[in-house]
């Protein structure tokens, strides 16, 4: 994703003049063709995150559109009080760039993860928040966020994630994207876990369960008019994320759905990381085993609660 | 627009009183911080600043950002004073339903530039306007007003560093030096000093001079860029509380608010009544 990102913004900057990328001393060779086409409007502010973001709000106040770009912990939870007064109190036109987010950093140890960002970001006014699944949607998302007017924080992975959409999908901010019909349960993935949810669902087809999977790429704004329908449609609407129970997508969902008069009738389920920093090492992929967040594991537990609800 | 000398000791005054009257109406604290920066604004205000309050915001306006926002009441006046907004306005300072709190909100009025009153702010803020300036090719500067006990946040210094590295000599920081934070000797809590030789240590070009010396204030700000490159820093030498006896350099009017009495002892003193 984080190629998609600097190749796309760099396309972007040369029919829009407002975009400035800061950089917080990373993506080393990563932006060298957006510095060679817009000298003007790179800079590395070093390692110092605050005031890169503190810069940002003083760029767009002049009607400029920055992009800040580091690791996410320390471009997002490091910084909130920069995110919060500078960007999302004046209301400005500012994107937060996160890469590496939820364990996509694993093995760089819980310093370098990011499981708790979207609750943190979204709790904030005025800001939207976007999880692309995968490239295409990080090359629409970056099209849809240059029409929005205020602060945005864009979720990105690492590189080399699976491919979701075979072509560039028609994003709209606050709207789910379909990525697969079913009829019997509802699975709604964020950002780089809707692969997986992809697969769960093939699995869940073995089982003879029909899964339609949903990108849920913004969970700030949500799709109410998608929510609707699929807690009142599916017997089993399941939130699948790399980030943690706390706060992710399934909270969204959950706190979307305790705030509406209208009774939904599906049972809400929520697959996310547990509330604690792991005492020991792995990669990506041993990280989401070690917390069942593998397609096995969701399948199961989804068909348990489905054969359940049938019964019921 | 500049003025006389004595027409700017005048509306010294004059927003002293203003603004030891808004804090005893509504009983709001950092009176003693308010007064020290008086000067300052005054000099920023009616001698330097290129704006204009009928085109409040003018792409190639000169930025004057309160990063010490606990002093809002001074610029709310100040900017009333210049001609920005009705000065009637005033009265609706820190009411329900108003628009000017305790601290500044961006464009509650005219000439309000930013929302302040977390400390540390102000600095980057005014880093990415200059940017903005130069991406635009506008030479507009930007002044930051901080108090000494804001240096202590972290940013403050990482803003100092980007700005040396990038030469960006359209900024400027004027320190009010008032020796004093909430609760102590802004040298004693932390090891603020020497302050001029940290500003200088950053790359920093400085100036230290007396606080409410106006035509020293005046000197200062004129040349920005000042030639050398680099950007600005003032540190400006001040008393906590300057203009009335009884509050200066007296800490505990960091939050008391004057009673009646101390109201009108006050406006003597300032010769307003």
């Amino acid at each position: 994703m984080r190629n998609a990102f600097a190749a796309t913004i760099t396309e972007l900057a040369s029919t829009d003049d407002r975009i400035v990328l800061l950089s917080g001393d990373i993506g080393n060779r990563l932006f060298d063709a957006f510095k060679e086409h817009h000298p003007s409007r790179f800079y590395n502010c070093g390692v110092a995150e605050g005031n890169m973001t503190g810069m940002a709000a003083g760029l767009a106040m002049c009607g400029l559109k920055p992009f800040t770009y580091t690791i996410t912990p320390f471009g997002t939870t490091r910084v909130m009080e920069q995110i919060r007064i500078d960007v999302c109190y004046h209301n400005l036109p500012v994107t937060i760039v996160g890469t590496g987010s939820g364990l996509s950093y694993a093995s760089l140890g819980p310093t370098h993860h990011s499981v708790e960002d979207v609750a943190f970001l979204r709790a904030i006014p005025n800001m939207t928040v976007v999880c692309p699944a995968d490239v295409e949607e990080v090359r629409a998302a970056l099209v849809a966020i240059l029409k929005i007017d205020g602060p945005v924080y864009l979720r990105l992975g690492k590189k080399g994630e699976p491919i979701v959409h075979k072509e560039r999908p028609a994003m709209v901010i606050g709207r789910g994207l379909t990525v697969r019909e079913g009829s019997d349960v509802c699975i709604l993935g964020l950002g780089n876990m809707v692969a997986t949810s992809l697969e769960t669902a093939a699995l869940l087809e073995g089982l003879g369960v029909s899964a339609k999977v949903v990108s849920m790429h913004t969970p700030k704004p949500l799709d109410g008019e998608l929510l609707c329908e699929v807690l009142s449609r599916f017997a089993i609407v399941a939130v699948v994320e790399e980030h943690s129970r706390i706060g992710g997508l399934g909270s969204a969902v959950a706190e979307w759905a305790a705030a509406r008069e209208a009774r939904t009738t599906a049972r809400l389920m929520s697959f996310g990381t547990p509330d604690l920093f792991l005492p020991e090492t792995g990669g990506q992929k041993y990280l989401r085993k070690r917390f069942g967040l593998t397609p096995e594991v969701i399948s199961q537990e989804i068909h348990r609660a489905y054969r359940a609800a049938k019964q019921a | 627009m500049t003025v006389s000398l004595e027409k700017m000791r005048t509306l010294a005054r004059e927003i002293r009183g203003q603004v030891i009257q808004m804090s005893h109406d509504k009983k709001t604290p950092h009176l003693g911080s308010s007064l020290s920066c008086v000067d300052i604004v005054v000099a920023a205000y009616w001698g330097i600043l290129r704006v204009d309050p009928q085109n409040p915001w003018d792409p190639a306006r000169d930025r004057f950002i309160l990063s010490k926002g606990h002093a809002a009441t001074t610029l709310y006046t100040a900017l009333a004073y210049r001609g920005f907004f009705e000065r009637e306005l005033l009265d609706t300072y820190n009411t329900d339903g108003g628009h000017f709190a305790e601290h500044p909100c961006l464009r509650c009025a005219a000439g309000v530039e930013a929302s302040t009153g977390s400390l540390g702010h102000g600095l980057p803020l005014a880093l990415g306007m200059a940017l903005a300036g130069r991406i635009h090719g506008l030479d507009y500067r930007s002044v930051v007003l901080m108090s000494d006990g804001e240096c202590e946040e972290g940013t403050v210094w990482e803003a100092a560093l980007f700005a040396a590295a990038q030469k960006l000599e359209t900024v400027a920081v004027a320190i009010d030096y008032n020796k004093w934070q909430a609760t102590g000797r802004s040298d004693e809590v932390m090891a603020l000093g020497p302050l001029v030789d940290k500003w200088r240590a950053f790359g920093w070009s400085t100036r230290e001079l007396d606080g409410h010396d106006i035509p020293a204030l005046l000197k200062a700000l004129e040349k920005i860029p000042d030639g050398s490159g680099k950007p600005l820093a003032i540190i400006a030498h001040t008393v906590k509380g300057r203009g009335v006896s009884f509050m200066e350099d007296d800490n505990n009017w960091h939050y008391r608010t004057p009673n009646a009495d101390e109201l009108l002892a006050a406006r003597k003193e300032l010769g307003l009544a």
